[in-house]
């Protein structure tokens, strides 16, 4: 009797086992059937869409070439945009070195005729004329001479880079000094050629009103100096200029101030 | 942000107007000027700087005593250093460089190489 509700149970229990795995089966039809219906949704629109006329699709053809056509008009007037966008820039970026390098220039012009006039003591005007030749020029050997006002020679005032005596008289001058004098304007010779102290590199005329009162004669140059740019003949022309009417003022001044000395010494030997 | 202070050494009145001319395009940059060696190892002791450049020839003391006592004193060793001189002989760049200069520019300058060099300095994009 026990033996047969043991096989009873088993049965039972085999039932239950069958029965559960069939609603786990009956779960997954359900599953897999929702996913059939949305796919059959899916071919459903895109039967409905495929059903259109031959005549919509080709309108709906030509808009879209239309479309692309006018994207691509617009993709190249971008493009070109671009690369004029870009050429500008190239343009601007090139001017402002330009400006910024003529602010450089233009700065050292301001700072030389600045210093040059910001004294009326010769020996000063002197001494700013040879630190603006050193530092701005970039001169190693040089001389300025100025015009004796009784002997009517050219005498070396102040020199660099030698000792005054060593460099050239003036008192008959000839190649690039007698062709300063002559034309008032600077002339420069080969910057490259090596130092030597018989005739300039570079020669300065001061000229005040016409009248020369000295020059400056460049005979050699620093070593990493190895030409001229547009700087340096700015630079020869501002010195013409600015270097002749400051030692020209100086000169008057200490001139002036002698005799004022003098007189004045008159004046206190009158009222004593 | 902070301000900067730079040193310049040199003796030519000339020459810093110029330094001074070029360097104040930097922002939030203080120019302080010396006008020897001397004078620039007393504002030197003395005070912050975030750099210094420093003339070669000049009278009272000149240029390579100044780099020297500099990098000989603790706390200035740090100082980024810019030589600007006549002298372009390499053995002259070379003894400026051992004694602790980080750049070594030749005279006659160009503004916008020395506001490089500066910027970069200060950036503590040191050579050395």
């Amino acid at each position: 009797m026990s033996g047969d509700r043991k096989d009873l149970f088993k049965n039972g229990e085999e039932f239950l086992q069958l029965f559960s795995r069939g609603a786990e089966f009956t779960k997954e039809l359900l599953i897999e059937n929702e996913r059939l219906r949305a796919s059959l949704a899916v071919l459903e629109q895109e039967q409905a869409d495929a059903s259109k006329t031959p005549e919509e699709w080709d309108k709906y053809r030509d808009e879209l070439q239309t479309r692309l056509q006018d994207l691509e008009v617009e993709c190249e007037g971008v493009r070109v945009r671009l690369q004029q966008v870009e050429a500008e820039n190239q343009q601007f970026a090139a001017r402002y070195l330009e400006i910024e390098e003529e602010n450089n220039n233009l700065a050292n012009l301001y700072i030389a005729s600045y210093q040059l006039h910001s004294t009326l003591d010769l020996a000063e005007v002197l001494k700013i004329i040879v630190e603006i030749v050193i530092n701005l020029i970039g001169a190693e050997i040089f001389a300025v001479y100025l015009l004796d006002g009784e002997s009517g020679q050219l005498d070396v005032a102040v020199s660099e880079g030698a000792e005054r005596s060593e460099f050239p008289s003036c008192s008959d001058p000839g190649g690039i000094i007698a062709k300063s004098l002559e034309t008032a304007v600077p002339v420069c010779g080969d910057p490259t050629r090596p130092s030597n102290l018989e005739e300039p590199i570079v020669c300065i005329p001061l000229i005040v009103q016409n009248r020369p009162i000295g020059l400056i004669g460049i005979f050699g140059l620093l070593q990493q100096k190895d030409g001229f740019s547009a700087l340096d003949h700015e630079l020869f022309t501002v010195m013409g200029g600015h270097a002749s009417t400051a030692l020209f003022a100086a000169r008057l001044y200490s001139q002036s101030e002698r005799k004022l000395n003098t007189i004045q010494g008159f004046i206190d030997l009158l009222t004593e | 942000m902070d301000r900067k202070r730079i040193l310049i050494v040199e003796d030519s009145p000339t020459m810093r107007q110029l330094l001074v001319f070029a360097l104040r395009r930097l922002k939030d940059v203080d120019i302080i000027e010396a006008q020897d060696g001397m004078d620039g190892l007393r504002k030197v002791s003395s005070d912050h700087f975030d750099l210094a450049l420093i003339d070669i020839n000049m009278p009272v003391m000149d240029g390579l005593k100044l780099i020297s006592l500099i990098r000989g004193e603790d706390s200035l060793r740090d100082i980024p250093i810019v030589v600007i001189t006549t002298e372009g002989a390499k053995e002259d760049r070379e003894r400026a460089l051992s004694l602790g200069a980080n750049e070594y520019l030749t005279k006659p300058i160009q503004a916008n190489r020395v506001l490089r060099v500066v910027q970069s300095l200060l950036k503590g994009e040191s050579k050395t």
